[in-house]
């Protein structure tokens, strides 16, 4: 593969403090950054459209099973932490990409991706468990809303778990260099995403409908 | 191909990762806390454990994704503030538009 020109690292002064990142030494690599977080813009519109649907819905229960009954805060808490460590080993796979250490960046990285599925074990479990208790994606406007965002944002794990897998061969193949760093990096800044949407999915899925129940 | 791997190798600890990890845990638990176990009211804990999650987000966004690094950071941080803005136009919006249809009495 050819690579474009490098960035003079005079020309810009971006990092004063430490030598360019690897992810950062090209012109496409910087602008791929730079792209990728345009396209988290949009997603975090696509999120929210899924929010406020599920605001609007949040006491369209149609007296069928209602989430009080159902949702079971021990299971989410576990989830909130497994993801949100998930997000901390994949920094620290960051931190380590930095600083030159293919090997311990590919450490982290595999520890991330047993933590992502983990995390998918137990949204699946839950899902089937709430599937059970008769709450589907049929029952009422609310357990639409519920398991549309909330699929949504399962598929993007799930996504992530395979983005994460098909890099992980990439370096092993290919060894660190500017164009694996970057992808690394990104299928990084992904992940982190992931579990920014996490955030507000406990605050405004589970607390809040507990609260105001 | 190039092995130009960073020339800094000396033990860089990841504080800003550990300290974003460490108070978004602290933070989750708050939001727990209050949720649960606190005497506010209805409204004050819903304004309140929001306002976490969105201290927890921007924690998240700069101290594990960087996002203010590179000469684009600004151009990024713009852009995030912005789809939070139309995300919270959205969603708010959404809610307050149909509210007249959210507390029927047959549903409280």
């Amino acid at each position: 593969m050819r690579m474009d020109n490098k960035i003079d690292p005079k020309e810009l002064e971006d990092f004063p403090d430490e030598e360019r990142p690897l992810e950062y030494q090209t012109e496409t690599g910087s602008l791929n950054i730079f792209g990728f977080w345009m396209f988290l813009g949009a997603e975090i519109v696509l999120f929210s459209a899924l929010f406020g649907t599920y605001f609007v819905l949040i006491f369209r229960t149609d007296s069928s099973v209602l989430p009080t009954e159902l949702f079971d805060m021990g299971l989410v808490l576990a989830m909130t932490f497994t993801l949100l460590t998930s997000s901390f080993t994949s920094g620290l796979a960051i931190n380590e990409m930095r600083l030159g250490n293919a090997r311990r960046m590919m450490i982290w990285i595999g520890i991330t991706l047993v933590l992502g599925l983990g995390f998918l074990g137990m949204e699946i479990y839950e899902f089937v468990e709430f599937a059970s208790e008769g709450a589907t994606l049929a029952t009422s406007a609310f357990w639409s809303a519920f398991f549309l965002l909330l699929g949504t944002h399962g598929v993007h794990v799930a996504m992530g778990v395979a983005w994460f897998i098909i890099i992980l061969i990439q370096i092993k193949m290919r060894g660190l260099n500017p164009v694996t760093a970057n992808k690394t990096f990104i299928a990084s800044l992904y992940w982190h995403f992931l579990d920014v949407i996490w955030i507000f999915i406990f605050t405004g899925v589970y607390l809040l409908r507990l609260v105001i129940a | 191909m190039s092995n130009g791997t960073a020339a800094t190798k000396k033990g860089h600890f990841p504080w800003k990762h550990v300290v974003g990890f460490i108070s978004s845990i602290v933070l989750t638990l708050v939001a727990l806390w209050i949720a649960f176990y606190s005497a506010f009211s209805v409204r004050t804990i819903i304004v309140l454990i929001f306002s976490l999650a969105f201290i927890q987000a921007a924690l998240q966004l700069l101290m594990f994704m960087h996002m203010a690094e590179s000469s684009n950071g600004r151009i990024q941080v713009g852009h995030i503030l912005f789809s939070a803005f139309v995300a919270i136009v959205v969603a708010l919006g959404s809610y307050w538009v149909m509210e007249f249809g959210i507390h029927l009495e047959h549903h409280m």
